[in-house]
């Protein structure tokens, strides 16, 4: 079959851009995260992993996948299964009859992961394009080239347990309808991500980076539980889906394609400014790690002022941002 | 960030691939460049696999003393917790709780040890021992 791989910065995005593309649809990863107002902030101190609460920088998990749907008037069609057997059946009569298939996976049963990278993260997206003798073919946007996978290893990522357990989830479209991004569809889904930022609940968008920032106030710098903390806060943020500072550099490029797409040239500007709070959060991450590895004195009430001001930096952006697409 | 600041600091948690980032290129475009990794993520990623790896070294000892079961060990070797096993293997977290005691886990059949061992992606004669 003929597929095109293309590196990506991040799974959900990059398996859209893909899967966009292989039906004729030249939308970028950034086109496809913007497009479906992806960036965010959320801080669920009641959902753990690996005993730590989770902390996002992006919406969640298929969000993506399903905000692109009323932009591209497409229709997908997802699939989760009770039994794996019957899930690996579907996969491979789908594959035989030539569909690119889009798949929710377990991060830790993939074996072509790095060792160090596998947690039991249960989000990871990924497309299968094919099939060798027990080997899928499988274009990871996360990975440079295109990778395989035993069809044994692949069942066990796609039917993991805990928490966001896939079940199996597969997806692929059924029609697109739309061949190009409307300048509306542009201004609705910047609208729609302004609103989700400067959401009125205290656990998302720049009221969540408070949150966190009062629970970080209150930690104890002596106590070695802070630390983890911390370092849970940054990896979070940079390492398992491209994170904080990563997100909102997807996010401006989204916004340079945006100024052309809807004809909206300030939008370049806000390119600009969110890439310098990108680095804010970059600087944030440095700051943290610093601690973490202790060349500096472990002071999470100094992590939170830093992440107030990415919040107040935040606020007013989105607050300007909305105020131009309106 | 500009694209010749993007880190190429060789992150060895990556295990030598590189990861798209994206970054500002000298014409203010924002492009993908190819990243060999940050040592901020580095340094992060080993603080977690080293705190995965010192509970299952601990429950190695505990094992050992004879003070907890070799699924103990098994559970943290392979990163998981108490609530994900319990998930994993459909047993509830009492018991689950009760199958990480020696006493507990001798009494588990050869039906229910291949309940874990298949939660755990593991044969299960080697769950009864450790490594």
């Amino acid at each position: 079959m003929n597929f095109q791989h293309q590196h990506a910065a991040h799974c959900e995005s990059g398996v859209m851009s893909n899967l966009l593309r292989h039906h004729g649809l030249a939308v970028s990863e950034s086109l496809a995260f913007g497009l479906s107002a992806a960036l965010s902030f959320a801080y669920l101190p009641f959902v753990k992993v690996s005993g730590q609460p989770l902390i996002a920088y992006r919406s969640l998990p298929r969000s993506i996948i399903k905000g692109l749907l009323a932009p591209l008037a497409a229709r997908f069609r997802f699939e989760t299964f009770r039994s794996p057997q019957a899930g690996q059946q579907r996969l491979d009569a789908l594959l035989a009859s030539g569909e690119v298939v889009g798949l929710q996976t377990s991060v830790y049963w993939l074996p072509y992961f790095p060792p160090d990278m596998r947690f039991h993260f249960n989000a990871h997206n990924l497309l299968v394009y094919g099939k060798a003798g027990d080997d899928y073919l499988i274009s990871d946007p996360v990975f440079e080239e295109p990778v395989r996978c035993a069809s044994a290893d692949l069942l066990r990522a796609r039917f993991a347990k805990g928490v966001l357990a896939p079940k199996g989830l597969l997806y692929y479209p059924k029609s697109i309808e739309r061949k190009s991004v409307t300048p509306a569809a542009v201004r609705a889904a910047i609208r729609k991500n302004c609103r989700m930022m400067l959401a009125p609940v205290p656990i998302a968008g720049v009221r969540g980076m408070r949150l966190l920032a009062n629970k970080l106030q209150r930690l104890p710098a002596d106590d070695p539980q802070s630390s983890a903390f911390i370092g849970h806060i940054v990896r979070m943020q940079e390492e398992i889906g491209t994170g904080g500072a990563g997100f909102r550099f997807i996010y401006a490029a989204f916004l340079q394609e945006a100024a052309g797409l809807a004809h909206l040239p300030a939008l370049a500007g806000f390119a600009d400014r969110l890439t310098t709070i990108g680095d804010g959060w970059r600087a944030l991450a440095l700051k943290a790690a610093r601690m973490v590895k202790g060349r500096e004195r472990v002071d999470p009430p100094a992590i939170a002022a830093k992440l107030r001001e990415q919040a107040a930096q935040e606020e007013a952006f989105f607050r300007e941002l909305k105020a131009a697409v309106a | 960030m500009d694209v010749n600041a993007v880190p190429q600091e060789g992150n060895t948690t990556l295990g030598g691939h590189r990861k798209a980032v994206y970054a500002r290129d000298a014409d203010g475009h924002m492009v993908i460049a190819a990243s060999r990794g940050w040592e901020v993520e580095e340094i992060v990623t080993r603080q977690a696999v080293d705190a995965l790896h010192a509970q299952a070294e601990a429950a190695r000892e505990r094992a050992k003393a004879g003070l907890a079961s070799p699924l103990e060990y098994w559970m943290y070797e392979r990163r998981m917790d108490l609530a994900l096993l319990s998930q994993a293997s459909g047993f509830w977290q009492w018991r689950v709780k009760r199958h990480l005691r020696p006493d507990g886990f001798a009494g588990l059949s050869p039906k229910q040890l291949e309940r874990y061992a298949q939660a755990l992606g593991l044969p299960a004669a080697s769950i009864r021992e450790l490594p």
